[in-house]
C-alpha cells in the first residue's frame, strides 16, 4: 500500500470536513477520488501532504507519516492543486527552474530536465512566453511539468482538467495515462469529469459529506449497488445511485 | 537550507527588478540629495563661523537644511521603503495561488517566511548603503572635509540602527499581508499604523501627560507635577518606534549630544556637566546613552517578525 490512512479525521469547529476515513491506494494504480463539491477531497489530499494536520487518526504515505516527515513525504508526492497558480511575470523555463530550486535540483541538471519536461507537457515553443499570457489549458499542463520536475512516485491530481476544453482534457488524460503506465506513477485524480475517469482510473472512492461510501472498480461497485446486471453500467449511474442513497 | 536559498533568490531578484523598487529609491535618493546638498550649502557657509567643529562630516547627516536633515528624513520617510517592500508579501501569493505550490514542495514552510523576510532586508540594506556612500561622496566634494575613524564607524553605527528601523517595518507589513487576505487591506493597515506610531503617539503622549498630571499655568503647579508630566510624556512617546529610532540615531550621529532626556528631566549634576563641558562624547559614551533605545528598536523588530512567524506557521492555506 502506497496510501493508506485509518480514521483519518479532519474537524473545523464543528463542522467535520473529513470523517473516518479509511482509504488504501495501491502502488502504480489510478485511483479516481470522487464526490461533489466541498466533501473533503482537498482536505484528504492537503492531510496526506502533511500541509494540514489530521484532528484525529493517521496516514501513511510512501511509508512515511505525512504528520511528522512532511518534508520527506513532499519529496515523493507531487501534488497539482486545483487552480495551480503561477508567477505572472515569469516565462515557462523560470517558472521551472524555481521549483527546480525548490526541490534542490543543480542548475546543470535542471537545465536539461526542463527541456524534457516542456516537451513531454507539449509546451516546447512556450518556454519563453509569460506565464500571464498562458491559457487555461497551457497552465495546467505546465503545473504536471512542475509537479513532475521532482520524479514523484505519486501524483496528487486535484480536478485537472476542470474548465479546460474536449480537446485540452484529453490531453491531460493521455498524460495521465502514459505518466503511470510508462513510469509506472501511482495517481490519486480528484475529478467531477466522470467519463475521464471511468476511462483510467483502475478503482474509484466516492466521498460524500466527509465519509468514504464506496471503494472499489467500477465493475465491483455496480455489482453492489445494481445487482447483477445485464448491461454494464457507466460510473455516472453508479455514482448516481449512491449519490442518491445518501 | 535549500528552499531558504530558492526563495531568498527569487524574492531578491522580484525586489530588486520591481518598478516599486525604482520609484522608491529614486525618491529617497533624491530628497537624500537635497537634504545633504542644503546641509553642504549650510555648512560652507559657516564653517568658519564655527569656532571648532570637531564632527564636521556628519554635520552633512545632522545639519537640517532648509527643512530637515537626513536623519529626521528617514525617522518619517523610511518606513514607507519597508511598508512598500512586504505589505503584500504572502497575500499575493495566496490570491495567485503560487503559495500552496511552493509549500507542497520538499521545503520547510517556514522558507517562504524567512526568505522573504532576508530578502526584504537584503534589498533595504543595498539601498540603504547606496544612499549614505553617495551622500558621503557628495560630501566629500562639496565641503572638501574628510571624515575621521570615529565619523566612520558612527555612520556604521547610524547603517544599522536604520536597517534594523526599517526592518522593524517590513515585519510589520508581512505580518499584515499574513494577517489580512485582501492585499488593499493589508496596504491600508500598515499605512495607518505607520501614521498613527509616527505622528500621533507623540500627539497622545501630550493628551496622556495633560491628563494624569496636568500643569496649571495660572497657579504655581509643584515641581513634583511637573517632572511627572515630563515623564509621562516622555514614556509614552517612546512607544513610538520613529521616536525610539530619532533619539538613537540623533545621539549616535552628533556627538555632542549627551542625553536624549530634555532638561527638566536631568539631576542638577548632569544639567551642570552638560552646560560647563562642551567637549563632544567618545563614541562607546554615546552608545551607552541610547544603548536602551538600539535594544528596544532591535526587540520590536525580532518580535514583530516572530509573531509573522508563529501565525504564518500554524495557518492553513489552501491556495
Amino acid at each position: 500500500m502506497i496510501i493508506e490512512t485509518t480514521d483519518l479525521t479532519k474537524r473545523y469547529g464543528h463542522q467535520t470536513a473529513v470523517n473516518h476515513l479509511s482509504l488504501k491506494v495501491e502502488e502504480g494504480e489510478i485511483f479516481g477520488f470522487l464526490g461533489p463539491n466541498g466533501a473533503g477531497k482537498t482536505t484528504t489530499l492537503l492531510m496526506l501532504l502533511g500541509l494540514t494536520q489530521p484532528s484525529d487518526g493517521s496516514a501513511m504515505v510512501c511509508g512515511l507519516n505525512p504528520l511528522r516527515m512532511a518534508r520527506e513525504v513532499k519529496r515523493h508526492v507531487g501534488y497539482l492543486p486545483e487552480n495551480v497558480g503561477f508567477y505572472g511575470d515569469m516565462d515557462a523555463n523560470q517558472s521551472l527552474e524555481y521549483v527546480a530550486a525548490l526541490n534542490g535540483i543543480g542548475r546543470k541538471d535542471a537545465r536539461e530536465k526542463i527541456t524534457d519536461l516542456l516537451e513531454l507537457v507539449g509546451l516546447s515553443k512556450d518556454a519563453r512566453k509569460k506565464t500571464a499570457a498562458f491559457s487555461r489549458g497551457m497552465k495546467q499542463r505546465l503545473g504536471i511539468a512542475e509537479v513532475l520536475m521532482k520524479n514523484p512516485k505519486v501524483l496528487f491530481l486535484d480536478e485537472p482538467t476542470l474548465g479546460l476544453d474536449p480537446e485540452g482534457a484529453i490531453q491531460i488524460v493521455g498524460l495521465i495515462q502514459s505518466l503511470n503506465q510508462n513510469r509506472n506513477m501511482t495517481v490519486l485524480l480528484s475529478s467531477h469529469n466522470l467519463s475521464q475517469v471511468q476511462r483510467i482510473s483502475h478503482r474509484v472512492g466516492i466521498m460524500i459529506a466527509g465519509s468514504l461510501i464506496a471503494e472499489g472498480s467500477i465493475d465491483a461497485l455496480a455489482k453492489e449497488s445494481f445487482g447483477l446486471g445485464e448491461r454494464e453500467y457507466s460510473l455516472e449511474e453508479v455514482y448516481m445511485k449512491y449519490f442518491q442513497e445518501v | 537550507m535549500q528552499g531558504l536559498i530558492a526563495v531568498f533568490r527569487k524574492e531578491l531578484q522580484d525586489q530588486l527588478s520591481s518598478y516599486r523598487f525604482v520609484i522608491l529609491f529614486a525618491l529617497i535618493a533624491m530628497v537624500s540629495f537635497i537634504t545633504s546638498y542644503m546641509a553642504a550649502v549650510h555648512m560652507r557657509e559657516n564653517l568658519e563661523a564655527l569656532a571648532s567643529t570637531r564632527f564636521p562630516f556628519l554635520m552633512l547627516f545632522s545639519t537640517p537644511g532648509v527643512m530637515f536633515s537626513m536623519v529626521q528624513f528617514v525617522a518619517f520617510f523610511g518606513p514607507l521603503i519597508g511598508l512598500v517592500s512586504g505589505f503584500d508579501a504572502i497575500n499575493r501569493e495566496r490570491a495567485q495561488g503560487t503559495l500552496i505550490k511552493v509549500i507542497s514542495q520538499p521545503v520547510y514552510r517556514d522558507a517562504v517566511i524567512n526568505g522573504k523576510f532576508l530578502a526584504g532586508v537584503t534589498t533595504i540594506s543595498i539601498m540603504f548603503t547606496a544612499i549614505l556612500l553617495v551622500i558621503s561622496g557628495f560630501g566629500l566634494a562639496l565641503v572638501g572635509v574628510v571624515p575621521g575613524v570615529e565619523e566612520i564607524w558612527r555612520l556604521f553605527i547610524y547603517l544599522l540602527i536604520s536597517i534594523f528601523y526599517i526592518a522593524f517595518w517590513l515585519g510589520l507589513s508581512i505580518l499584515f499581508s499574513i494577517l489580512f487576505k485582501s492585499i488593499a487591506t493589508s496596504a491600508l493597515a500598515s499605512v495607518a499604523l505607520w501614521i498613527f506610531l509616527s505622528f500621533f503617539v507623540s500627539l497622545g503622549a501630550e493628551v496622556a501627560a495633560n491628563t494624569v498630571a496636568p500643569i496649571d499655568r495660572q497657579n504655581e503647579t509643584s515641581p513634583e507635577a511637573v517632572l511627572q508630566h515630563a515623564r509621562i510624556q516622555e514614556g509614552v512617546s517612546l512607544c513610538s518606534p520613529m521616536i525610539l529610532y530619532s533619539n538613537a540615531t540623533a545621539t549616535i550621529i552628533d556627538p555632542m549630544r549627551k542625553t536624549t532626556r530634555s532638561i527638566i528631566l536631568m539631576g542638577p549634576m548632569e544639567e551642570l556637566l552638560s552646560a560647563r563641558f562642551q567637549n563632544p562624547l567618545g563614541l562607546g559614551q554615546s552608545l551607552l546613552v541610547v544603548f536602551p533605545h538600539i535594544i528596544a528598536l532591535i526587540a520590536i523588530t525580532v518580535v514583530c517578525f516572530a509573531i509573522s512567524y508563529a501565525i504564518f506557521m500554524l495557518q492553513e492555506v489552501r491556495t
